[in-house]
């Protein structure tokens, strides 16, 4: 059963990774006859990520006001949905991502049926790990997540992630905006699909920054929490 | 008449040729402006009537005049607070479906041209 697979980018201000990781993305070897495409979702850079993408054959979408990483996933998800793709996976555009690991998830979707594939770089606990600080709050989450989903997510922020059909029908309707990985989660859990993890070995990032820095990761815990938890008692 | 009643008067009427000003402009679009009116309407009642304001004391059994004056209208700037978040939420949410949108009828359009060609 072949079929197309999305590959979704959002970028902001990543002119000096995109050379990096377009040409090894679309080198990527991928399970029989699935077909790859690589989207770059700029949310309004500064710099020239949207024309570096341009040149290394990718299609692009410029937003016209910034929307944040989860307002530029869902541009991703929206254009999946209406181009009839299969699956689409999302990948992180400063290269902590390396796509030769994209086959696991792809792999693992086919082998359990799974609606949400993450990428979790804490199950074999192989490559970069993150700092001890943020590794201490991505505990944390996954005690959120266990309490609000009963699902075991060790790696709750990844944004490696692959969305299935069903995924991206719910995600085109709703998907956070402002740190989304986490809370996104509480929603698929609740729809009633299937979130699974599988091992991947992730790099530390090769430009830009985090979103995620210094003070603002204690309104980053705050703001997160609460969204799940209204995530949680909200009615979809 | 008291000194501090022709201050008031002079200021409300500034204040709603002011929101005039802006209705007219453009600036105010009607609905936000009924708040801002109410308000005017009144500041002015309580302008002339003096003793208006020592009658309500009494009703709601508050000491000090000048606590049921501040009580009051910060609870109705905190509402209106409130409802200004709840439209700029509103907002956000357009903006954001409108720049998804538009962005993906450019990049359609743009596949579209490069065919022809």
């Amino acid at each position: 059963m072949p079929g197309k697979i999305l590959i979704v980018i959002p970028c902001y201000n990543e002119e000096a990774s995109l050379p990096l990781l377009l040409p090894g993305l679309l080198a990527t070897t991928l399970p029989q006859g699935y077909q790859l495409e690589a989207l770059i979702v700029n949310d309004c850079s500064k710099d020239n990520t949207s024309a570096v993408a341009k040149k290394h054959k990718a299609t692009v979408i410029d937003l016209p006001v910034n929307l944040g990483i989860g307002g530029a996933v869902q541009t991703g998800i929206l254009y999946a949905r209406d181009n009839g793709f299969d699956m689409a996976i999302q990948l992180d555009g400063d290269g902590q991502h390396p796509p030769k690991e994209l086959p696991k998830l792809i792999n693992h979707h086919l082998e359990t049926g799974a609606n949400v594939v993450i990428g979790s770089r804490f199950l074999e606990k192989e490559g970069f790990q993150s700092s001890f600080a943020r590794r201490m709050g991505i505990k944390y989450f996954h005690w959120v997540n266990l309490l609000l989903t009963g699902q075991q997510i060790y790696d709750s922020t990844s944004g490696f992630r692959l969305f299935d059909r069903k995924a991206i029908e719910l995600a085109s309707i709703y998907y956070p905006d402002e740190y989304p990985e986490p809370e996104s989660l509480v929603v698929f859990s609740k729809a009633g699909l299937k979130v699974a993890e599988v091992a991947v070995v992730m790099a530390a990032r090769q430009g830009g920054q985090s979103s995620i820095r210094s003070f603002g990761s204690l309104y980053y815990c705050f703001k997160v929490s609460l969204a799940m938890f209204f995530s949680f008692i909200r009615k979809l | 008449m008291l000194r501090i009643q022709i201050i008031t008067i002079i200021a409300n009427i500034l204040f709603i040729l002011y929101i005039s000003r802006l209705i007219v402009k453009g600036k105010l679009r009607e609905e936000y402006a009924i708040v801002w009116i109410i308000c005017t309407v009144f500041l002015m009642v309580f302008s002339f009537w003096t003793d208006g304001l020592e009658l309500l004391r009494k009703v709601t059994g508050v000491v000090v005049a000048a606590n049921l004056v501040f009580t009051g209208f910060i609870f109705a700037i905190l509402i209106y607070l409130l409802h200004l978040s709840v439209v700029a939420s509103k907002l956000y949410n357009d903006n954001k479906k409108l720049g998804q949108e538009i962005a993906l009828l450019k990049e359609e359009f743009n596949k579209h041209l490069e065919s022809k060609k």
